[in-house]
């Protein structure tokens, strides 16, 4: 069953919140759940959980506005429970730093599955690092400098920025980084590595919309550069 | 068939030639008849006047010589255009005035046995105080005349009697022709000006009527291509006015019907997306606890256990493809489009459900397209479910770029070998919940898996359609090339 996490579940409906939390637990998580998202962000601050799984749909602030505030200051995993796959919220959701999304009703294996994905760590090795013009990428320390000043990355883009740099100048289909870096086995968003990669390049590309770093392949994926 | 246009034209020409034509006819006879009766008067009166004044009272008891009859000729000939014989009835013969006669305009036989009273010619006559004077019209050589001839009277203390001299004039109507000639070419040009301003008031007519007739089209055929919208001018009381009114009041009743139908098949859609949406809140909840019941429930409760994890997934399926088709009917689903291998993208979707040794597959390698993978999947799933569930064995999937009739893209084709769809419910096959076995009240889906598959491929503007086979069934979906957005 591997490592139990500390999960905080934001879900307003009670029979609902009360079901996730009995399968999550029943799965071996400690579950925290709250019913709105001041009291989720409130949970955060005071205990800070593992991971944050969050409805978009919530009375008061809502879930996207949610994962903004956390993002603010916390690289904490989050995932989006949402009602649609093809919602707006969806995009907006990964835009402002969600890490990935379930659509409701999800069944829970498929839930864990995710945030044990989330979840896992990168395998630490102390003898790579590698520098790329200013970029300096340490799989040893799992830090990322960029010209000299730390750059704060959620586990997810550090993830996907190691495996775009583990192949510099090969391209790597959307698909294929859902299945490393995601995990999904099958038919994952391409918004998800769409959103990511943007957030990383608004870290570490001096101009986002002509990035020098992460290229984009039209028709095929993405493609890490070495300048 | 002619158009309207064309046929008013016509009329309107056909009309105006008519009354031209007839009207001309008229007063080209009338003028005619007036002419010759003036001019035949004319020279009647003068023949008549002459020969008073030239036959001298008492004839003498002799031969009638050229002498005596020559004076009498010339005075009759005097007017110009006309020529005069006369004949004076010998017993040796006839004395003639001079000229050869009959001369070579010849002067009907007909008119000169009246003259000599050799049976009746009353239709030349024309008796004038007791005198009679025949005369008949010729044409010669192309020339019209008149022939006026007469016997010549004598006074005696009883009135008037024949003598044995007749005379005859020949007077040339040339000019009352060319009169005439004059008049016919001023009445034909006159009257092919009338017929041209028929022809113009035709065309003006014509599109007074055809204006508001085309209005009409107009507003008709957009009524036809749903724009239940548009109404016509109407301008004053004529049956088109008429024909205007109706129009716009039959085109209000059916847009206040067809909008309460939308309104109606509106509310009902939202309705289903309603409720849909509201059950999936409960069915979250009963999906995140059914694997926990499933799994823990042992003796009979394990068997309610199965039947209540077994309808929660059916009922998930049904709300999730509602959902889907909600989407569509609100306009509000979207592609997301991915650069995929499709083959493998196949492959995975079967592996995905462990049907990979079930169905055979025929795919192009390293066929990469655009397309929303998770929409493909469905597309997928539903046709070889289908396949599968209806069908038999083998089943098959092939796929294959596609060129032509419908332009670069690919072409996904799922066939099985089964008994195939019964021709008369081919058609109805992407209907919603439309059942092919009447009796069968429930089936393994949702009634809707086709549609939405339909729909998903629409949303790629594509297209998915059955085949028409004599053995099996055989779906065929078709996908356009999308370029990459240049974002």
């Amino acid at each position: 069953m591997g490592p139990v996490a500390t999960i905080l579940l934001v879900e307003d409906d009670p029979s609902a919140r009360a079901a996730l939390e009995f399968a999550l637990s029943r799965l071996g998580h400690s579950v925290t759940a709250r019913e709105t998202g001041e009291l989720g962000l409130e949970q955060v601050r005071t205990q800070r959980p593992e991971i944050v799984i969050l409805d978009v749909m919530l009375p008061g602030i809502d879930g996207v506005e949610v994962c903004r505030r956390i993002r603010a200051d916390d690289s904490l995993p989050i995932i989006l429970l949402t009602a649609r796959s093809d919602d707006i919220d969806v995009v907006v959701g990964l835009e402002a730093g969600a890490d990935d999304y379930v659509v409701k009703p999800v069944e829970p294996r498929v839930l864990d599955a995710r945030l044990r994905a989330v979840l896992r760590r990168v395998e630490r090795d102390p003898g790579d690092r590698s520098t790329h013009g200013d970029l300096v990428i340490d799989r040893g320390t799992m830090k990322v400098r960029r010209a000299g000043e730390d750059v704060h990355l959620t586990a997810t883009e550090l993830r996907l920025l190691l495996e775009l740099s583990r192949h510099p100048g090969q391209v790597l289909t959307r698909q294929q980084l859902l299945a490393s870096v995601w995990e999904h086995d099958f038919l994952g968003d391409s918004r998800l590595v769409d959103a990511t990669v943007q957030r990383v390049r608004s870290k570490i590309e001096d101009v986002p919309s002509r990035p020098r770093f992460i290229e984009t392949v039209r028709g095929f994926g993405y493609r890490f550069v070495a300048p | 068939m002619m158009g309207l246009r064309a046929r008013l034209v016509a009329a309107f020409a056909a009309v105006a030639l008519l009354a031209s034509a007839i009207t001309a006819g008229i007063a080209y006879w009338l003028v005619r008849l007036a002419m010759l009766e003036r001019v035949q008067n004319a020279v009647v009166n003068d023949v008549r006047t002459t020969l008073n004044q030239t036959v001298p009272t008492q004839l003498p008891n002799m031969m009638l010589t050229a002498d005596l009859l020559q004076p009498i000729s010339t005075a009759l000939a005097r007017q110009p255009g006309r020529r005069s014989w006369v004949l004076g009835d010998q017993p040796g013969g006839w004395a003639t005035s001079g000229a050869k006669f009959p001369s070579h305009m010849r002067i009907p036989p007909k008119l000169i046995a009246a003259v000599r009273g050799e049976g009746r010619h009353d239709e030349l006559a024309r008796p004038l105080r007791g005198q009679q004077i025949y005369f008949q019209r010729i044409t010669y050589r192309g020339v019209p005349y008149l022939v006026v001839g007469t016997p010549v009277y004598l006074p005696t203390t009883s009135g008037r009697t024949a003598s044995p001299i007749e005379a005859y004039v020949i007077a040339s109507l040339s000019r009352e022709r060319d009169d005439l000639d004059r008049m016919a070419t001023s009445v034909a040009v006159g009257g092919g000006a009338a017929v041209l301003v028929a022809l113009l008031l035709a065309l003006l007519a014509a599109r007074s009527v055809l204006r508001p007739v085309r209005r009409l089209a107009a507003a008709a055929q957009g009524l036809g291509a749903g724009d239940l919208h548009g109404r016509v001018e109407v301008r004053g009381r004529d049956e088109l006015a008429r024909l205007a009114r109706i129009f716009n009041s039959s085109a209000e009743a059916l847009e206040a019907s067809v909008t309460e139908l939308r309104e109606m098949e509106r509310s009902a859609r939202r309705f289903v997306a309603d409720v849909s949406h509201e059950l999936r809140t409960p069915l979250t909840a009963m999906t995140a606890v059914t694997d926990a019941l499933e799994e823990e429930a042992t003796g009979s409760a394990a068997t309610a256990a199965n039947l209540v994890a077994e309808e929660t997934r059916r009922l998930r399926t049904l709300i999730g493809h509602l959902l889907e088709i909600s989407r569509f009917d609100a306009g509000a689903a979207a592609l997301v489009l991915d650069d995929v291998d499709v083959p493998q993208l196949i492959r995975q979707s079967l592996r995905l459900r462990d049907w990979q040794e079930k169905v055979e597959t025929d795919l192009a390698p390293q066929l990469r397209a655009r397309v929303d993978p998770r929409r493909f999947d469905m597309i997928l799933a539903n046709l070889v479910g289908n396949a599968l569930k209806h069908g038999e064995p083998p089943v098959t999937v092939r796929l294959r770029r596609s060129y032509v009739p419908d332009g670069p893209g690919i072409r996904l084709r799922v066939f099985d070998s089964g008994p195939g769809i019964p021709k008369e419910i081919r058609k109805h096959v992407f209907d919603r919940f439309y059942k092919a076995d009447a009796a069968r009240t429930r089936s393994e889906g949702s009634g809707l898996g086709l549609a939405i598959a339909r729909a998903n491929a629409e949303l790629h503007g594509g297209e998915l359609y059955l085949l028409d086979t004599d053995t099996g069934t055989a779906f065929e979906l078709w996908l356009p090339d999308i370029p990459a957005e240049t974002a």
